[in-house]
């Protein structure tokens, strides 16, 4: 039986990296009590997938974690009404668990799928007009980020990357929506285009949303449970 | 009183590795905050001096911290070294030390408390008292400054740090904290006025050192006395020592970190205090006699540390675990319990640090690993059997054959060798020694696979105090490099056989802050104000910091570090003691420079080195019959049935396993 999870990444857990996260897992649902398969060989492992990385420092009420059980357990056998709660218990403040569905065998893996994500981002140090600006680079054909990775260094056309990006309700957040295919635009390469007269590492960044599409139309992977009150959780507030 | 998060957290976005300052670790008990701020409270911050991945896994801090925090009386939060980013930030945003419980600031505490378990860290615990905004000297702390204390090995020659700390504390720290409390809780509920006042009380505190409550005499470089500067100042501080380990089943609920740590497992201490007596090991002599952990108590906090941490993984620490009379019904009853854990029994690892070369051992760790072979270590730390009759450390090359053997035989391709260079009589006959044994070793691997191969890890010995070889004059680092390349140079052609080596110059700089007296504190500061701090990294660490420090204190190292020291000097922690007798320790020298091995006296009679005569305590072990193959397997007639003050286990047993139950 395989199983999905969307899970929350909030508050001072923000700090842990993504491989912290994985560890985390791991050890919670052994906590758990829940039968997840293992890999053969002689250090087996767990059978748990993460989907993309959420950058060190990055919230999200977005995180999808896909669990493999063990072949003879069943639907009867975990309660998936409970079982949010039951992972909650079992992980650290922070890791929230807000729902989790059987999976259909034939589904991709995370990684593959999910094409494009909802960000949050704000500052102490930015004002409603600074994230209004900011809108305006929908209007640029091309955007330049000179950035680096594995050591080399290279100025990239970051445009394509930006589906969207317009004011919270609020105004004292930027929506942005941007594409996870390729080589994808990190939120705080984001902050530093969109914000060139602060450092970037000020600027907080939470997924909203993962999203992946079908004949067109996007729609959520696991969309939030209608009983879970987003603004309770407190870095929304 | 308020937490510093807010102005921590920006910071947190320009360091490496930000979660080391979080805190949030699960499993880990948290602060009852209705505590802070009490006057009926003492408020205890525990601080290791190392980065937070070296930290966190301490045993003696995680196990203060919840004593502590069980009591009305105390709350105790943690702290660990800021990297050096983390340090810059921290002080140019104007950030002080804080807490990774409730991150609140240093000054919010009654007690700095740092524990010391190597002494490179000396430059890190000044560092940290500084960024808590408390004077580095003691001598200019106010009232409401913290009192800062120091516990853990090194602290058995705080010296070095005298002008520094307020107090040290030596041996065991389960009871002491209790009295400490108890002090420090009279001096607030007064008023916390008088600082030297309180100082004198607390140096009443049996285990307690107050350095301020000294004269040091000197005649040029020659200590000539140590004497209290008051009449009711105890003369000689002795170590505290718990008695028996089966009342104190902590931690009861192991921290576990969210990132990555260096032990990253479940830890359950089997036993306490090691008489093998090797010569060069400074924690079998300060943690005297052996006291061995109720087996069903080691079951039992086993079975529920691996369902509450969510570990697959589980270290039964010692300084010698296969020592512990209970090991195979232990390791039988883990993998038993490991059944009933969903997936655990599948993954579930069962470590034993500290092996001892015999093939019973290399048996026992072939039971508990799953089947994963990934490498196995041993320690015959000398390569010729004279040599190690000089260290006490009686392994026979067969026993050592033997082991390996039996480790390449059940499927083992790696191994990995350990020993010291730079010992007592050490002949370049002795040190080429290490080559022939790896090879040999290598050979017998060949036998089995062709993948067979030994590394050979090689550290310079630094004479500690409270050992035999306390009078030794450590090699300098010319000579230990010298014959680190001797064995490089011979192993060259050997294949199969890789060499690493411990860098020469950190034992120097270490032999420095070990064997120093008071005016070493002076060394150490200038090299902390420049710019010398985690000088156990290798990358932050030069030597010349250190000699160029000493040069400008007109110190000499030849004095501090090379010397043989005679048999009458005054050592700077005579006034110190672990129980060991002075005439022991010296009889022992010799016996080592005779190359005249001693048994070990769990098994044989006693030979009085002090401590249980001295303390009224004894070895509490639950098989007064040593294990097959004898002392190491030597085959050394080891009679028995003299008068041994061993007493045995199980009248004690039902108490002490109800004592876990209550935790469960």
């Amino acid at each position: 039986m395989k199983l999905r999870a969307r899970a929350t990444k909030i508050g001072k857990v923000r700090f842990t990296s993504h491989r912290d996260a994985a560890r985390m897992w791991e050890r919670g649902l052994r906590r758990a009590g829940l039968p997840v398969a293992f890999t053969e060989g002689f250090t087996p492992r767990p059978k748990i997938s993460f989907g993309l990385a959420l950058p060190t420092g990055a919230e999200s009420i977005a995180e999808y974690v896909d669990i493999e059980l063990q072949h003879h357990v069943t639907a009867d056998d975990v309660d998936l009404d409970t079982l949010p709660q039951r992972l909650c218990d079992a992980l650290p403040n922070g890791f929230d668990v807000l729902a989790v569905v059987e999976r259909d065998e034939r589904v991709d893996s995370l990684q593959e799928a999910v094409t494009s994500c909802t960000w949050q981002l704000w500052s102490t140090q930015l004002t409603a007009d600074d994230h209004r600006e900011a809108c305006r680079l929908l209007g640029s054909t091309e955007i330049v980020l000179e950035r680096e990775r594995k050591g080399k260094r290279s100025a990239d056309d970051v445009r394509p990357m930006i589906l969207d990006l317009r004011p919270d309700p609020t105004g004292d957040r930027l929506i942005a929506d941007l594409v996870t295919i390729g080589r994808a635009l990190r939120p705080a390469e984001l902050a530093e285009v969109a914000y060139p007269n602060i450092d970037a590492r000020d600027v907080r960044a939470i997924r909203t949303h993962q999203w992946l599409e079908d004949d067109g139309t996007r729609h959520e992977v696991i969309p939030l449970p209608a009983d879970v009150d987003v603004s309770t959780l407190a870095v929304l507030t | 009183m308020s937490t510093l998060w807010a102005r921590i957290e920006p910071l947190l976005a320009r360091v490496q590795k930000p979660a080391r300052y979080i805190g949030c670790e699960d499993g880990a008990i948290t602060p009852d905050a209705t505590k802070f701020g009490q006057a009926g409270v003492v408020e205890w911050l525990l601080a290791y001096p190392d980065t937070y991945e070296i930290g966190l896994p301490n045993q003696g801090l995680q196990i203060l911290f919840e004593i502590l925090n069980e009591r009305d009386d105390a709350v105790a939060e943690r702290t660990y070294a800021p990297w050096a980013d983390m340090n810059h930030e921290m002080r140019a945003a104007g950030v002080p030390l804080f807490s990774v419980d409730a991150h609140r600031e240093a000054a919010d505490f009654d007690v700095l408390a740092f524990n010391l378990s190597s002494e490179l860290v000396y430059t890190n615990v000044l560092n940290m008292i500084d960024l808590a905004g408390t004077p580095v000297r003691a001598a200019e702390r106010g009232d409401d400054d913290p009192i800062v204390l120091v516990g853990g090995h090194a602290a058995f020659n705080p010296e070095p740090l005298a002008d520094f700390i307020d107090a040290a504390v030596l041996g065991e720290g389960e009871e002491v904290v209790a009295d400490i409390t108890a002090a420090v809780r009279s001096w607030k509920l007064a008023g916390r006025t008088g600082r030297a006042e309180f100082l004198r009380e607390l140096s009443k505190v049996p285990g307690v050192y107050v350095p301020s409550m000294y004269e040091v005499a000197y005649d040029g470089e020659r200590i000539t006395s140590v004497e209290p500067r008051f009449a009711d100042v105890p003369a000689t501080v002795d170590k505290r020592t718990v008695a028996d380990l089966g009342e104190w089943p902590y931690p009861k609920s192991p921290i576990v970190p969210l990132t990555e740590v260096v032990h990253d497992r479940l830890s359950v201490e089997v036993f306490r205090g090691c008489t093998r007596g090797c010569r060069f090991c400074q924690a079998g002599m300060i943690t005297r006699p052996v006291r061995e952990r109720p087996a069903e108590q080691v079951r039992a906090m086993i079975r529920e540390g691996l369902r509450s941490t969510g570990y697959d993984e589980v270290s039964l620490t010692s300084l010698s675990t296969a020592d512990f009379s209970d090991i195979e019904p232990v390791v039988r009853g883990v993998l038993e319990d490991a059944k009933e854990i969903p997936g655990a029994c599948d993954t579930m690892t069962i470590n034993l640090p500290s092996l001892r070369v015999d093939a019973f051992t290399v048996g026992l760790a072939g039971e508990v690993n799953n089947g994963r072979r990934s490498g196995l270590t041993f320690a015959p730390e000398a390569g010729s059997w004279r040599l190690r009759k000089v260290i006490n450390k009686l392994i026979l090359e067969e026993d050592l054959y033997g082991a390996v053997e039996s480790a390449f035989s059940q499927g083992w391709t790696r191994m990995k060798l350990y020993f010291l260079t730079g010992l007592p009589t050490e002949t370049d006959e002795d040190t080429l020694g290490i080559v022939e044994l790896a090879k040999n070793c290598v050979e017998i691997g060949k036998r089995y696979t062709p993948r067979a191969s030994v590394t050979v890890s090689l550290g310079g010995f630094v004479p500690k105090p409270h050992t035999p070889f306390q009078w030794f004059g450590q090699n300098t680092e010319d000579e230990l490099r010298r014959k680190i390349n001797l064995v490089r140079d011979a192993s060259k052609k050997a294949k199969g056989v890789n060499v690493k080596w411990h860098h020469p110059d950190a034992s120097v700089a270490e032999g420095i802050a070990t064997r120093g007296d008071r005016r070493v504190g002076r060394v150490i500061e200038r090299v902390w104000r420049e710019g010398g701090l985690f000088q156990e990294w290798g990358e932050h660490f030069d030597l010349r910091r250190w000699t160029s420090a000493l040069e400008a204190e007109g110190l000499s190292m030849d004095w501090y570090v090379f010397r043989h020291r005679e048999e009458d000097e005054i050592l700077p922690w005579e006034h110190l003691t672990a129980g060991l007798h002075k005439d022991f320790l010296w009889g022992d020298w010799l016996d080592s420079l005779a190359e005249s091995g001693v048994e070990d006296c769990r098994w044989t009679p006693c030979y009085d080195c002090g401590v249980c005569t001295g303390y009224g305590i004894e070895h509490v072990v639950a098989s007064p019959i040593a294990p097959a193959g004898g002392s190491q397997g030597t085959g050394q007639d080891l009679e028995r049935g003299g008068e041994v003050p061993v007493s045995l286990l199980p009248t004690r047993r039902e108490s002490s396993v109800s004592a876990v139950g209550v935790s469960v």
